[in-house]
């Protein structure tokens, strides 16, 4: 950092860019994740889900919504055995209307994962938000707003969910009910889900704010609203990532539970939850593939997101190890 | 002693009189209830006098008072679906959900503290291992996964369990019962071990680490140097005193076992308060959603104006510092 940068080539600058990803690579972060097995092998899950699912309509071999494709004759197929009526071969069957099961999971997993993106990053805004204002500002705000979140931490987050979901439900005209689920159900997991985040946002303010560099910043005359996203922010974002990847795998489990028991994805966009839902009808009939499979994906992604999740905490946290 | 106590009753009045005020809005606001009362062909003087009648046409905070005051008499209002008077229903059901609730916190008890003990007993065992790593796997399967898993075992595969519903209940004066028929029994042991397993893993966990935590203290030692047999140890003197958090912890999970209730009743469509608060989501009835919100609030919040309470009056050391602290 000594020599002023010359001017800069198109060479320097890809020099500088390729330096800023060895960096990355040389990162005690990346190190650990090198390291780690358990990080290596959910990364990979995950990352198989999330772009099977992105991928879906290129992936599946049926369109599991468009009526024309469905054979009634297909019905019950079961796994990897041709149908004894057309032939056809389903990998892991169909259910009662012929729809391949390996397609409505593509399908249902765009909607979970959707869901619970969403979700979090709602919950993540509005947490980390009032969690820097409430750390920041102080007084009665910061009583307001934590008083709030500790009365809401009393209750069951998927209670809260619940009646969110009710409550806007009821709200919604009948005409949208359908339509509007899945904006109702973001806004009912994000609102169950952001005392994690205000919390945590608010603990790691009250420490930077007395910082040196808070104080520089201020007594330049930057305004609060610049000092908490420019300069605070940065600096509490790590425990942060940490709560959002454990949040998702919370909030897709949360989604599942609520599509399960009918209070959540409407029929017409069936997710993980509402494939288990119909599933479990059939589990008595001997057709265990159509809730076998969505259960297992469900399972599949909720473990390694929370793995990950264990993860990134202990890696971005010297200190626990 | 005495400022905390107000200022923590205070708290508790005013969370409760927010969520009246969420729950009245519901009424008020979602839906018109003159739509819901009056037909079709209805004058404006109908509207205008059952206006009157119901007392719409005044402040919102009358109005919102009046609701209140019925509320704690015990009219909740009629169910838009059912047509009959919310409490009455709640009534009804109510037997159902206690019930499950109970066995199933008694299950998690019993099991947890036993598992605990004999997991921190036997810290290095290879039984003690499973049930730990068995432990962590229950505890991230999603509850309803758990109850379709154990349907599937016991009631699809080896037929032994109901999958669904109470059995042969017994009428004792209003209070339907199913401890008292073969089949009640058997319809409950399947809900309540789906319903009781993730507080039994808690308090597990709970026990175990507090049990680990008192074998090292010098006093143990000490009955151990005295020539106590390891029962003796154990038991007599380690237990006891791992017994006050986990009474602590087990009273907070109270609440939590009812409102979990919902998945589980849902999953083996028991018929208790919780199916009857998930129906009543799907077909938005609102004068049920608002009576379950309040009653599970008075739950919450009187749960845990107990817990702390309690451990204030337990624990005098809290004193000073919660006091300061404005009594989280």
């Amino acid at each position: 950092m000594t020599d002023l940068p010359q001017e800069p080539t198109p060479l320097v600058a890809d020099e500088r860019a390729r330096s800023r990803l060895a960096m990355a690579w040389d990162s005690d972060v990346a190190y650990s994740f090198r390291r780690s097995p358990v990080a290596l092998i959910s990364t990979i899950v995950v990352l198989i889900l999330v772009l099977s699912a992105i991928l879906a309509p290129v992936i599946a071999p049926y369109d599991p919504f468009n009526p024309a494709s469905l054979n009634l004759m297909n019905g019950f197929s079961k796994p990897m055995e041709p149908n004894a009526f057309t032939g056809d071969v389903f990998w892991l069957g169909t259910d009662d209307q012929g729809r391949d099961v390996f397609s409505t999971i593509l399908y249902g997993m765009r909607v979970s994962l959707f869901v619970g993106f969403a979700a979090v990053g709602f919950a993540m805004t509005l947490g980390v938000t009032l969690g820097l204002i409430a750390g920041y500002v102080g007084g009665w705000v910061e009583t307001i707003i934590m008083r709030v979140a500790d009365v809401q931490l009393t209750f069951p987050a998927i209670l809260v969910a619940m009646l969110i979901f009710g409550i806007a439900k009821g709200v919604t005209p009948v005409e949208y009910r359908d339509q509007m689920a899945i904006w109702v159900l973001i806004l009912a997991i994000g609102l169950s889900d952001w005392v994690q985040f205000a919390r945590v946002v608010r603990g790691a303010t009250l420490v930077e704010k007395n910082k040196e560099y808070v104080q520089a910043a201020r007594m330049i005359g930057r305004s609060s609203g610049a000092i908490m996203m420019r300069h605070i922010l940065p600096n509490v974002l790590s425990p942060v990532l940490v709560i959002a990847t454990i949040s998702l795998a919370l909030a897709i489990i949360a989604e599942a539970t609520l599509s399960f028991l009918g209070v959540g994805a409407p029929p017409t966009q069936p997710s993980l939850g509402t494939l288990i839902r119909i599933g479990q009808g059939f589990l008595f009939s001997g057709e265990w593939w159509i809730l076998f499979f969505p259960a297992v994906t469900l399972l599949a992604l909720a473990l390694s997101v929370n793995l990950l999740g264990d993860w990134l905490r202990d890696a971005l946290n010297p200190r626990l190890r | 002693m005495l400022g905390y106590v107000i200022r923590r009753v205070f708290q508790s009045i005013v969370v409760l009189l927010i969520v009246g005020l969420v729950a009245f809005s519901m009424f008020r606001f979602v839906g018109d209830p003159i739509d819901n009362l009056l037909g079709q062909e209805r004058t404006l003087e109908d509207i205008e006098r059952l206006r009157t009648q119901l007392g719409l046409d005044e402040p919102f905070l009358v109005q919102y008072w009046n609701f209140l005051e019925r509320a704690v008499q015990g009219d909740l209002g009629i169910s838009y679906r059912q047509s009959r008077p919310v409490a009455e229903i709640l009534l009804e059901r109510a037997p159902a959900t206690l019930e499950l609730a109970a066995v199933s916190g008694l299950f998690a008890i019993v099991f947890g503290i036993i598992l605990g003990i004999f997991t921190a007993i036997r810290r290095d065992g290879w039984a003690s291992s499973v049930i730990m790593t068995v432990s962590l796997i229950g505890v991230s399967l999603p509850t309803f996964l758990i109850g379709i898993l154990l349907i599937y075992v016991f009631a699809v595969e080896l037929g032994w369990l109901p999958s669904f519903g109470r059995g042969e209940v017994v009428d004792l004066g209003g209070w339907t019962t199913g401890f008292l028929t073969a089949s009640g029994l058997k319809a409950l042991i399947l809900p309540a071990i789906t319903l009781g397993l993730y507080q039994m893993t808690l308090i597990m966990r709970l026990v175990r680490s507090e049990m680990l935590e008192v074998l090292r203290q010098d006093y143990i030692r000490f009955a151990r140097a005295r020539g106590l047999r390891d029962k003796a140890v154990n038991f007599r003197h380690a237990l006891k005193n791992t017994l006050v958090p986990v009474i602590t912890v087990t009273g907070l999970q109270l609440g939590s076992i009812i409102a979990f209730a919902i998945i589980t009743e849902t999953v083996f469509q028991w018929p208790g308060v919780g199916l009857l608060f998930i129906n009543a989501i799907q077909f938005v009835d609102i004068p049920v959603m608002a009576a379950y919100l309040m009653l599970i609030s008075v739950l919450f919040v009187g749960i845990n104006l107990v817990v702390d309470l309690l451990y204030f009056a337990i624990d005098p050391r809290l004193r000073d510092e919660r006091s300061a602290a404005g009594g989280n």
